[in-house]
């Protein structure tokens, strides 16, 4: 394993002491791991997210300006503890309430729902939304449900601007949910990303597979399949997504690489989906190409479509001051 | 024998030692049908736990198994935080003074219903609930045949192991396996594993 590490033990202080180098606006602790904005305005919905590490800039490149308030990243591919993410919760919390954004993994929900307890035994009024926007799994009332992948950047922006604006909290949380409801995503990858303490990657894919449907933790997807050119890789996820939720009228689209992906080829998948969206009627409103929720090096893309509406375009374009997203300031 | 304090805490001690020995072990299941960290956060999470018992000096075993799952939500993370940690919290709670077999059976219910409760799991999902609840009901029936405390145990411990064994050719309904749909029948559940693995920790401790 060559990895830009000093040990596996390392790479998360590692990575939050750069990113506090970086971001000298943010409040990064080192020793209890928790990124939060420096500032707090009173009388602001506060807005927590957190999970496991490895998918960056996923979470605490999103704290700042418009999105989130504090971060709580777990060990790689791990979820937080609730010790953590209630300290994210008190650091966020400026008196108006705290949403929770969960991406739907049973060790997030359950480490978020004790640390959500925990608050509101500290007075902390904390409402959840889980975010399970994944297609690729099989949805039902008898098992784990849906992951929750790319659809939480797209919550955490759209409540985050609502909550800069000073709607209150169910009003945000009402936001959150709707985005999750609007948001659909499917993933594929070319290899599997390689977890620092593992040493080796979470899967072998030979030379003419790739994994369809895949998740962002390296864990397997749903099958193998042949290995396609891109307009058939993008328009195999597409199709999953447009059958469980038709696309139509305005949408955002983020094309985004799982860290190992050049982003030629992402620009190249974007070129095809644009061209599929457009075939079926939709106009891509919005977009974001590139890296935004990753699973360390692991190459491939996945493909997060949000149906638009003006109000949800609004909250989308205004302000932001993240490390990772930045406009409008 | 009953369960005195120094015998829990060893209960806790000999599982944190005997899944760090396996952490590559579970690591390996969980990477066929999950995500590949299992070992790495149940050995930090005992391990936490083995700390948190050094430090609080616990006065009665069911202190100690609730400073144990204490520990283990502190430090674990990932599902298998606070579903252990939960559950040895809600044991040390049941146990009280009772910690003769009979006693001890109870806790070990009160451990399998915290774990029910907040996963939401059932037999058959390919959970660790595979491997704990057989395991609850072999202990509580040789309890109730005049088992004493290591009898149970070792009872608990064999019938866990047949648990995690039968998760095999089970399609998993719960967890990250969840998401393999089929592609996750064939393989042992790793919570399962680690369950047969602390069971097997407390026949060993009970030994005369």
């Amino acid at each position: 394993m060559k990895k830009l590490i000093n040990s596996p033990d390392a790479v998360i202080p590692d990575a939050l002491r750069g990113l506090a180098a970086a971001h000298p606006g943010l409040n990064v602790d080192v020793e209890n791991r928790i990124i939060s904005r420096a500032e707090r305005t009173p009388g602001k919905v506060g807005l927590v997210s957190g999970g496991g590490s490895g998918h960056e800039p996923l979470h605490g490149g999103y704290v700042g300006r418009g999105m989130l308030d504090a971060a709580a990243p777990g060990e790689v591919y791990t979820s937080p503890v609730p010790d953590q993410i209630l300290a994210a919760t008190e650091a966020a919390d400026a008196g108006a309430g705290v949403l929770h954004i969960v991406k739907n993994y049973t060790g997030d929900v359950l480490n978020f729902r004790m640390a959500a307890e925990l608050a509101e035994d500290d007075d902390v009024r904390v409402v959840s939304v889980v975010i399970n926007d994944d297609v690729a799994v099989e949805d039902s009332t008898f098992t784990a449900g849906r992951r929750g992948v790319g659809g939480t950047i797209v919550a955490e922006k759209v409540a985050g601007a609502a909550a800069e604006e000073g709607a209150d909290l169910d009003t945000v949380a009402q936001l959150a949910r709707e985005v999750n409801e609007r948001s659909r995503s499917f993933a594929i990858a070319l290899h599997a990303g390689t977890v620092p303490a593992a040493g080796k990657p979470g899967f072998e894919l030979a030379g003419n597979e790739v994994e369809i449907g895949v998740g962002i933790h390296g864990e397997p997807g749903r099958q193998r399949g042949e290995f396609a050119p891109v307009k058939d890789l993008v328009g195999y996820a597409l199709d999953a997504i447009h059958a469980d939720l038709p696309v139509s009228g305005d949408v955002l689209v983020i094309m985004n690489g799982q860290g190992g992906t050049p982003l030629i080829e992402l620009y190249g998948a974007f070129a095809e989906a644009a061209d599929w969206l457009q075939g079926h009627g939709a106009t891509v409103a919005r977009n974001l190409v590139g890296n935004y929720i990753t699973s360390l090096d692991q190459a491939g893309f996945s493909i997060t479509v949000t149906s638009l509406t003006d109000e949800l375009v609004r909250l989308w374009d205004a302000p932001v001051s993240t490390p990772a997203l930045r406009w409008g300031v | 024998m009953t369960l005195d304090t120094a015998t829990a805490v060893a209960w806790i001690t000999r599982a944190a030692e005997i899944i760090r020995a396996d952490e590559s072990r579970l690591t390996g299941l969980d990477a066929a049908i999950g995500d590949g960290d299992h070992g790495a956060n149940l050995a930090r999470g005992l391990a936490a736990a083995v700390t948190s018992l050094e430090e609080t000096q616990p006065e009665s075993p069911g202190k100690a198994l609730m400073a144990a799952g204490r520990g283990l939500v502190a430090k674990t993370g990932g599902a298998s935080g606070p579903l252990y940690g939960t559950g040895f919290r809600r044991a040390g709670k049941e146990l009280g003074d009772g910690t003769d077999a009979t006693g001890v059976g109870d806790a070990l219910e009160a451990m399998l219903r915290g774990i029910e409760e907040i996963g939401g799991a059932v037999q058959g999902d390919k959970t660790m609930i595979d491997a704990l609840a057989p395991a609850v009901a072999a202990f509580q029936e040789a309890a109730g045949n005049g088992a004493d405390l290591h009898a149970a145990a070792v009872a608990a411990a064999d019938a866990a192991e047949a648990g995690l064994a039968a998760t095999v050719p089970l399609q998993a309904r719960k967890g990250r396996a969840s998401y393999l749909g089929p592609r996750s029948v064939g393989h042992e559940d790793p919570g399962a594993a680690s369950t047969a693995l602390i069971m097997r920790a407390l026949a060993e401790v009970t030994a005369p």
